[in-house]
């Protein structure tokens, strides 16, 4: 068990090497560099801007730059954002939380949706919880999630029912604990509904088809010649098998959470990881850049990771075998 | 095959009706300028944020109602009761070049000077939203038609060598493939386009975003491509093309390749929504097209502020519309694809 969770996080290093030597790679490509604003600056002194860019290593050749950050890593020193003037472990460790959990809220809300609608539309396929739901997912599909946020945000300024974006009310400090939390969800509640739609509709799909697979299988018309409950087929020895596939991409379904993230975070002004890449991507502050990436990929290991343990859990045929 | 595919998909209602829906925005995507009644930069400040002109039947003919401002702090446009200018058809305005090579003048439909028609509104700065819907279709539906041909080659190509030479081309590429799609995309996508804006002068934003959108594209074809390749290669015709002696490359590209292709007609169709998806995000975030031009992700993009949703200027967002529109009509189009093929080819469910 140990050895497999140890294997499983051994592959994140070469990942991780991988993605961050192409991020660095490539934003060294771009023209100007997180400096570029400061040197328009017609009163500012070029010595001292030779000092700045001496300090930050930015007269060296990139692949030095690279390995000069790669050393401080090592040292969990992951480099000074230039825009936001605070260490960059700070700033991310003040974002992720955020986005972590949106996108566990949406993954909630996608399974939650999504496993009990799937299983009763593929009970009666062609019924009109079945025609109801695919072709509410068809429509779900096909919408764009920053255009989905959009019009969450228009509903939000029409009815003034919900707040209109970020994460936390104006005077949420000085609230309760109680309140608190009342408060952080009332705002979670629309970026949840638009970031776990997409899902909903993904995952209903796929698990509808399987759940169709498996009910052809012949320990079903074994069960049911038990003289099993229905309910008790579908939701413990179907659902059960034909969540299998499913729990094996959660993993890449968080790599999707986190791209639609990105999107609705800026879409709804919310503080999270998303809106701190794209922000630093259009500032070129490429510590910021380079330190967000590390953690949305990590995050991605682990949500593959957890997905492997859980398949493991579910299914005795694969338990940790590779 | 081609016109047996073409057969059995006529035979299916939603098929049929999303393959003439497709052609329909094609082809406005195609004729825009002639459609359109003025340019996409066409301004006017004195009407900004004027809302969808009704359209009346007065005097036996199409006109369109007037409009006068009532509150500029609020934008609030009010109709003039009883006034009218009609709808002249087939007439002269701004200069255009159709296909961007023939000039032409005749619009059509536009109305006399003073008056104005904005079927869909106008926006902050005045121009016709419609107009520039239509201007904007010809670049996000252009850029998923060629995307899709370029990561179908890509996938293609790629695919077929690691299935047909194996080893360590194979897991080369099947490692590349799996980092493509274990990275969140947009963040890739973010890199790329910061990495290569500078190497495409601007007016080739459009060629720019085609290029990332299938740099990042190719990985889930090229993976099926090999996957149908590997279980083709033990098939009899092609051990018949081994033992007879044929090259390599004429055995991949004239037996194995062939064979996907209905696969891939299929894929390619359902993967088109990604492209048209992916552009959108990208001028959304105001990364993709820029202006003078217009896209509809660009739209929704400069639709993003607060009095826009509090004054409900609904119109602004129907290129969101138009964005739902045609990738559930490709949806459509691909899943009576897949039916009409599926005989042939069972195809691994995404």
């Amino acid at each position: 068990m140990t050895a497999f969770i140890l294997r499983r996080l051994g592959t994140l290093v070469p990942m991780l090497l991988a993605v961050t030597l192409l991020v660095f790679g490539l934003m060294s490509l771009a023209p100007g560099d997180f400096l570029t604003p400061v040197k328009a600056q017609r009163d500012i002194n070029p010595a001292l801007i030779a000092e700045l860019q001496k300090s930050f290593g930015l007269d060296r050749p990139w692949y030095e730059q690279y390995l000069r950050w790669l050393g401080n890593i090592l040292r969990l020193d992951f480099g000074y954002s230039w825009t936001y003037k605070v260490p960059v472990a700070e700033l991310i460790a003040q974002r992720a939380p955020a986005t972590i959990l949106l996108s566990l809220c949406s993954l909630v809300l996608a399974w939650g949706l999504a496993i009990p609608l799937a299983v009763l539309a593929a009970a009666r396929p062609g019924g009109w919880v079945d025609k109801l739901t695919s072709g509410a997912a068809y429509f779900a599909l096909a919408i764009p999630e920053f255009f989905l946020a959009l019009l969450a945000v228009w509903f939000a300024a029409q009815t003034g029912w919900f707040p209109i974006g970020g994460l936390t009310s104006l005077d949420h400090d000085f609230l309760p604990f109680g309140a608190q939390f009342l408060d952080i969800a009332w705002h979670l509640i629309l970026p949840t509904l638009v970031l776990g739609l997409g899902g909903v509709a993904g995952t209903l799909r796929v698990l509808r088809a399987n759940v169709l697979d498996v009910l052809r299988a012949e320990y079903v018309t074994a069960a049911r010649a038990k003289g099993l409950p229905e309910k008790i087929v579908l939701f413990r020895h179907v659902l059960r098998n034909a969540l299998n596939p499913l729990l094996s991409t959660v993993g890449y379904a968080f790599a999707g959470l986190l791209s639609g993230s990105l999107l609705v975070e800026n879409v709804m002004n919310y503080p999270g990881l998303g809106r701190l890449v794209y922000e630093a991507f259009i500032r070129e502050d490429q510590f910021v850049v380079l330190g967000s990436v590390m953690v949305g990929c990590t995050l991605l290991v682990i949500g593959n990771l957890i997905s492997d343990l859980a398949l493991a859990w579910s299914d005795p045929r694969v338990r940790y075998g590779r | 095959m081609g016109a047996d595919l073409l057969q059995s998909l006529l035979r299916r209602p939603a098929g049929l009706i999303s393959a003439l829906l497709l052609l329909l925005l094609y082809g406005a995507a195609l004729f825009a300028p002639f459609l359109a009644p003025t340019t996409p930069s066409a301004q006017d400040l004195k009407r900004t944020y004027h809302p969808p002109t009704a359209l009346v039947w007065q005097d036996g003919r199409l006109c369109v109602r007037l409009y006068r401002l009532v509150d500029p702090s609020t934008a609030a446009y009010e109709p003039v009761a009883g006034q009218a200018a009609p709808l002249r058809w087939f007439s002269k305005g701004p200069a255009y070049k159709l296909f961007g090579l023939i000039p032409a003048k005749t619009h059509l439909f536009t109305v006399e000077a003073p008056a104005v028609v904005y079927l869909l509104g106008s926006d902050a700065t005045g121009r016709d939203v419609f107009t520039r819907l239509l201007y904007g279709a010809g670049i996000s539906l252009g850029i998923g038609l060629v995307g899709v041909f370029l990561t179908s080659l890509l996938g293609l190509t790629i695919g077929g060598l690691a299935g047909y030479l194996g080893g360590w081309a194979d897991s080369l590429a099947m490692r590349l493939t799996e980092f493509l799609m274990a990275v969140p995309g947009l963040y890739l996508l973010l890199a790329l386009r910061a990495a290569l804006s500078s190497r495409f002068p601007s007016d080739a934003t459009f060629l720019l975003i085609v290029v990332i959108l299938s740099a990042l594209g190719w990985a889930g074809t090229a993976r099926v491509v090999r996957g149908l390749v590997l279980s083709l290669r033990e098939r009899p015709f092609i051990l018949a093309a081994n033992i007879l002696g044929q090259r390599p490359t004429v055995i991949l590209f004239r037996h194995l390749l062939p064979n996907t292709f209905s696969y891939l007609v299929v894929a390619a169709t359902l993967s088109v929504p990604g492209y048209i998806l992916g552009e959108a995000a990208l001028s959304f975030l105001g990364l993709g097209i820029q202006e003078p031009s217009s896209s509809w992700g660009l739209m929704l993009g400069q639709a993003q502020d607060i009095k826009i949703f509090m004054l409900n200027f609904w119109w602004l967002l129907t290129p969101g519309a138009a964005i739902i529109l045609t990738v559930i009509a490709f949806n459509l189009l691909g899943d009576a694809l897949r039916d009409a093929v599926d005989p042939r080819f069972r195809l691994p469910g995404r």
